[in-house]
């Protein structure tokens, strides 16, 4: 309850940029607000606005101080901003939007499936069940073009990130890490538990959007055969 | 006009000053690393002070430059010439011929960058043409330049042409002709030592009072596996009062990161868009361009100001860019 009674904070951080914060938690409530802020600025960004960056309880908005046509820039942009927040309606229901991410887990795409199921007593076929019947919300996309941080993984799949990283994971390798699940979206190296890979883009620059997700969505992930990752890798 | 790649150097990328408006889909900024010299080698050829310039890291390029070319080289010295004549830094310098620009040991800083009048002819992606190495995007093809590459030049700007006008008038012989003046510390010093102002940040009162007396007082060493994603630096550990649980939030050019070893990184051009580790301060932006031209081994000490007087300096900067715009546009150069 003591989330509550958070008020929403404003705060310069750097020359040309301030931080809004509506709490010190992750939960789908503060991320709501977070969302509801930035759909907001979406649609009206103010003069001056550069962009916004969403994390899980906050938002940076990024500004050009030259254009606040004042001595203290972060007093107008403040100023601006407290209208704004004073107005937003947090309360309007989301509309669901569900993504469908297919998966083809295990072999030599989720080398660490085995030592995920390991990790928690299940078989593999059960951390596949249990990692395809969560629904997941995309809390923000950070780290990588198009990498969703998602949240409502079950704890029964969880797995601590690997002791020596690897250099390299593929594009659209799908990984655990700790309580979390995410698709890796461009090569990169990461310490992630590697559970599978999908055929889908993350992040295609010849595509509107160019993210497959973003916050706010509900991610799924549904098993498919070797044969299916193939045919869908050839139609992306 | 074109630019042909004879030999690549170690590593120079096409950058401008970022991509803006896309870290919401988790696209990092990039850009030039030291965005102040960059912006002064557009304006003093005449280009938008955003348009994509070369940078270039420790060992420099040799490229195949068109008569008729102007260009100006600004930030790190890595030793530019033609045909061994040393090319001055900070101004425009026209070329009366066809020549090949070599760059030779690296004199003071670590990146140069090369503007042309009229820019490099390379796709905007996402409204920008930095490079994004690691997403393959942007710049030239989304990577480094290599040995055969073509550059294509666009078209000169009005200045542009009246800068040439005014340095023909100088001297029209000669492989090249540059003026006598120069921009003021658009030209790195050799330093291999710096002070760098920096404000608290937000996790500064978690840091411990021991270790805050050691940020401000003694010096850091650059590690060398700093690069364009951050500066790592080594020298005391900084340790926080306890245990803090983070929750990832925004960080920005200049953040200055505590990760579990205790050894800051200084977040610059092509950081994530957000991170998890507690920050202690977070270093003016005046003085990015300091901490990009220091090499491994380098030391860096920090001197605390406030956020207020962080923003007069970049005023006093952004004041000094204007004046410097409408003296090159007028040519009362």
């Amino acid at each position: 309850m003591k989330e509550n009674k958070f008020k929403t904070e404003i705060s310069q951080i750097s020359e040309t940029s301030v931080l809004v914060e509506f709490g010190m938690k992750i939960s789908e409530d503060i991320n709501k607000k977070v969302r509801t802020l930035c759909t907001y600025l979406d649609e009206k960004p103010f003069n001056g606005m550069i962009e916004y960056v969403p994390a899980f309880t906050s938002i940076s908005i990024i500004y050009n101080p030259l254009d606040m046509n004042s001595e203290s820039p972060y007093e107008v942009v403040k100023t601006i901003l407290d209208n704004i927040i004073s107005k937003l309606d947090f309360s309007l229901a989301d509309e669901e939007h569900i993504v469908e991410i297919p998966v083809c887990y295990g072999s030599e795409f989720g080398q660490d499936i085995e030592q995920v199921a390991k990790i928690n007593n299940i078989t593999v076929d059960e951390v596949i069940k249990i990692h395809s019947e969560g629904k997941y919300l995309v809390y923000m996309i950070g780290f990588a073009p198009g990498f969703p941080y998602l949240g409502g993984m079950s704890e029964k799949i969880a797995a601590p990130r690997r002791e020596s990283p690897r250099t390299a994971i593929p594009e659209g390798s799908v990984g655990i890490a700790g309580m979390q699940t995410g698709v890796y979206p461009i090569e990169t190296p990461g310490g992630w538990q590697l559970i599978g890979k999908t055929p889908l883009k993350m992040f295609d620059l010849n595509r509107n959007p160019k993210s497959l997700l973003k916050a706010g969505d509900i991610a799924k992930f549904y098993p498919i055969s070797y044969e299916e990752y193939v045919k869908l890798k050839e139609e992306e | 006009m074109s630019i042909s790649v004879l030999n690549p150097g170690l590593h120079a990328t096409i950058q401008d000053f970022g991509r803006h408006g896309y870290q919401k889909y988790g696209v990092i900024v990039s850009g030039a690393m030291d965005t102040y010299s960059m912006r002064l080698a557009n304006i003093v050829v005449g280009n938008n002070e955003n348009e994509g310039v070369l940078e270039i890291t420790m060992i420099g390029p040799s490229l195949k430059l068109e008569k008729g070319t102007l260009i100006s080289i600004t930030g790190g010295n890595i030793s530019p010439t033609i045909k061994e004549k040393k090319i001055p830094m900070g101004r425009p310098v026209y070329l009366n011929e066809d020549c090949v620009l070599n760059f030779g040991p690296c004199i003071a800083g670590c990146r140069s960058y090369l503007a042309i009048a009229g820019g490099f002819e390379v796709p905007k992606v996402m409204e920008s043409k930095s490079t994004y190495l690691r997403a393959q995007f942007g710049g030239f093809n989304g990577r480094t330049l290599k040995k055969g590459d073509v550059l294509n030049i666009g078209v000169k700007s009005s200045t542009a042409n009246k800068i040439i006008k005014k340095l023909e008038e100088i001297n029209p012989k000669g492989e090249f002709v540059a003026p006598s003046w120069y921009m003021r510390d658009s030209i790195v010093e050799n330093s291999n030592s710096t002070i760098i102002r920096v404000f608290p940040d937000r996790q500064f009162n978690n840091i411990s009072d021991e270790s805050i007396n050691k940020f401000f007082n003694l010096k850091f060493n650059i590690d060398n596996k700093s690069d364009r994603m951050g500066y790592r630096l080594c020298g005391e550990k900084i340790e926080l009062k306890e245990k803090l649980e983070m929750i990832s939030e925004e960080v920005s050019v200049g953040t200055i990161q505590i990760p579990p070893d205790g050894n800051p990184i200084i977040l610059l051009a092509d950081r994530q868009t957000t991170g998890g580790y507690p920050k202690i301060a977070h270093a003016a932006s005046v003085d990015i361009q300091k901490i990009v031209q220091l090499k491994p081994n380098n030391k860096i000490t920090f001197k605390q100001i406030t956020l207020k007087e962080a923003e007069k300096l970049y005023f006093e900067r952004e004041k000094y860019i204007a004046e410097l715009k409408k003296a090159i546009r007028l040519t009362i150069i």
